[in-house]
């Protein structure tokens, strides 16, 4: 048995009365696709930016490949292999899809202090850029503006800069969304040949994506996971149908 | 060629043919106004780089423009006067020529740069725009209260200061001095803003969270730039002092501060020439419509207000199109 490549215990976190993340313990092992699902405001996005970074937790520890990266900075757990996509989209609209890809390359090879010699031109950055890209299947699209892609490619785009990072991890925050049926499709496919590159934590509200990508679920309610195991046992359970599932399940 | 690179070049063959045809038909005066568009334009590139690029809107750029001015003041004034700026442990003596004159602005603006964007880099938005603003009028009551160095009256420089193997009192080789560092800076510029660094602090202007989430310092970037931009920008300050042969507090005011981003903004925002057709038109401006009518800031305002209306990329936006990226 391997040691989990994420590892989240006791995390805690409040706003004034408000308990957003109540004692969660989560784990993430090598070749997995973890989802955690849950209703609005059960949070989810605050245990994404708590675990990149963003947020720092009152209680409970943060461990990426073993090591303890409670209170380190985002962009040291980026250089770690914390591969992060973004709800919304965070990319540099005016900048073309090879240039976000680029960045991510550079942030990977950690060589940012540079002044001369043209980025586009360094052929170990654009060869990463470049791969990335025709991973996600944008190839054709590199020296678009981002403002110019579609809402799908954005989503695409922001897996293909995650891929440039040399990811031990996923963190990924509803890489769905938006996306029509075709697009959904695409991109399921895409996430699961990624698994077996470095797991993923795949916060999503798509059910049909989520049951047919995780090895294990982990459901979030009121700050707190009240269930947690693989698909069938989650479809089955009592507790998760009321929270969250309804009928639909 | 882009229809970019063709106004790019434009201005610069306009740069090089009205001086040298002032030259020749014995019009220094019009020599003397190019060299003051050319050194504007330098101090512009300088802002360009923090603003355009880096998206630091600094209200306080004439922080560095009035020390490269006293750096070139100071120096000169203690050589003029045959007085030792330093005579303790050793000895320091003032210059009258211009590459150690150069090299002290710079070192001596980058120097502030650093500190001041170092505090000011905590805050954002309007917030910085204020604090720089703030750092601004920190200088210019100081050197209004410097007695030692003329302070309200500023300091009188007899002589323009030298440059080996040029006679710097000849208006046409002085300009062709400014010209060959605004074209230095503009091709510092554009590697600048096509390198790695440049990639990271134009992500880091757009989406700071992305920069960080892949593992790079955007803050720190910023701080780099804004280093670098103010050391252009104090250059620019010593050229300025000695085209004037003159050094005054109000190279630190705040409407300095103003003119120089008016400059940008007329030109184009982070428009690698956007600073260059920014400072010759407005030198243009103030010299013709000056001449015409006291009110011409009027005009300039209104002009303004068009521009940053109906075509956000300036007079190179309006003659060359939407900016293309670099590739």
């Amino acid at each position: 048995m391997t040691d989990p490549v994420l590892e989240v215990r006791g995390l805690t976190k409040r706003f004034g009365a408000l308990v957003v993340s109540d004692g969660i313990d989560l784990t993430l092992k090598r070749g997995e696709i973890h989802a955690v699902i849950g209703p609005n405001g059960a949070g989810k996005s605050t245990l994404i930016a708590q675990i990149c970074g963003g947020l720092a937790p009152d209680a409970g520890t943060i461990r990426l490949k073993g090591r303890d990266v409670t209170a380190l900075p985002t962009r040291t757990r980026a250089r770690m292999g914390l591969a992060r996509t973004f709800q919304i989209s965070a990319l540099a609209m005016e900048d073309t899809a090879l240039q976000n890809a680029l960045l991510g390359a550079l942030g990977a090879a950690g060589t940012p202090w540079r002044f001369f010699g043209p980025a586009l031109s360094d052929p170990a950055l654009r060869k990463v850029a470049e791969t990335a890209l025709d991973r996600v299947g944008l190839s054709d699209k590199a020296g678009h503006r981002t403002a110019e892609l579609s809402h799908g490619e954005r989503r695409q785009l922001e897996v293909a800069v995650a891929l440039t990072l040399r990811p031990a991890a996923f963190i990924m925050d509803e890489p769905m969304a938006g996306l029509g049926s075709e697009g959904g499709a695409r991109m399921t496919a895409l996430l699961d040949r990624l698994r077996h590159e470095a797991p993923i934590l795949l916060v999503e509200h798509d059910m049909d994506a989520v049951f047919a990508l995780a090895d294990r679920i982990s459901v979030l309610a009121g700050g707190r996971v009240i269930a947690s195991g693989p698909p069938d046992a989650i479809r089955t359970d009592t507790a998760v149908r009321e929270a969250y599932l309804g009928d639909e399940a | 060629m882009s229809r970019e690179w063709i106004v790019n070049a434009a201005l610069i063959a306009g740069l090089i043919a009205v001086p040298l045809w002032a030259h020749l038909s014995g019009e220094p005066f019009t020599i003397t106004l190019a060299t003051r568009a050319v050194i504007f334009a330098l101090a512009a590139v300088g802002l360009n780089l923090a603003l355009g690029l880096g998206g630091m809107v600094s209200f306080g750029h004439a922080v560095f423009f009035g020390l490269g001015g006293y750096s070139m003041g100071i120096l000169a004034h203690h050589a003029q006067n045959f007085l030792p700026l330093y005579d303790g442990l050793f000895l320091i003596e003032g210059t009258k020529s211009m590459p150690v004159i150069w090299l002290v602005a710079i070192l001596v603006s980058a120097l502030a740069a650093l500190l001041i964007g170092l505090l000011s880099l905590r805050t954002s938005g309007v917030y910085f725009i204020m604090i720089t603003l703030a750092f601004g009028q920190m200088f210019y009551y100081f050197a209004i209260s410097w007695r030692a160095y003329g302070g309200e009256d500023g300091l009188s420089i007899w002589v323009r200061n030298g440059f080996p193997g040029l006679n710097t009192l000849d208006p046409i080789q002085f300009y062709c001095l400014c010209f060959a560092l605004l074209c230095a800076a503009l091709w510092l510029s554009a590697r600048i803003a096509r390198s790695p660094f440049g990639l990271v602090l134009n992500a880091a202007r757009q989406v700071p969270a992305r920069v960080e989430t892949v593992g790079l310092d955007g803050q720190r970037a910023k701080l780099v730039a804004f280093v670098i931009s103010g050391a252009i920008t104090g250059l620019a300050g010593a050229l300025f002092a000695d085209l004037n042969r003159f050094v005054s507090p109000t190279m630190f005011s705040w409407h300095m501060s103003g003119e120089i981003m008016i400059f940008i903004i007329l030109g184009g925002v982070a428009r690698l020439f956007g600073p260059v057709a920014g400072a010759v038109l407005f030198v243009a401006m103030e010299h013709v419509l000056g001449d015409l009518w006291d009110h011409w800031h009027i005009l300039l305002g209104g002009l303004l207000l068009v521009i940053v209306l109906f075509g956000r990329g300036g007079v190179i936006g309006l003659l060359a199109g939407k900016a293309q990226s670099h590739d």
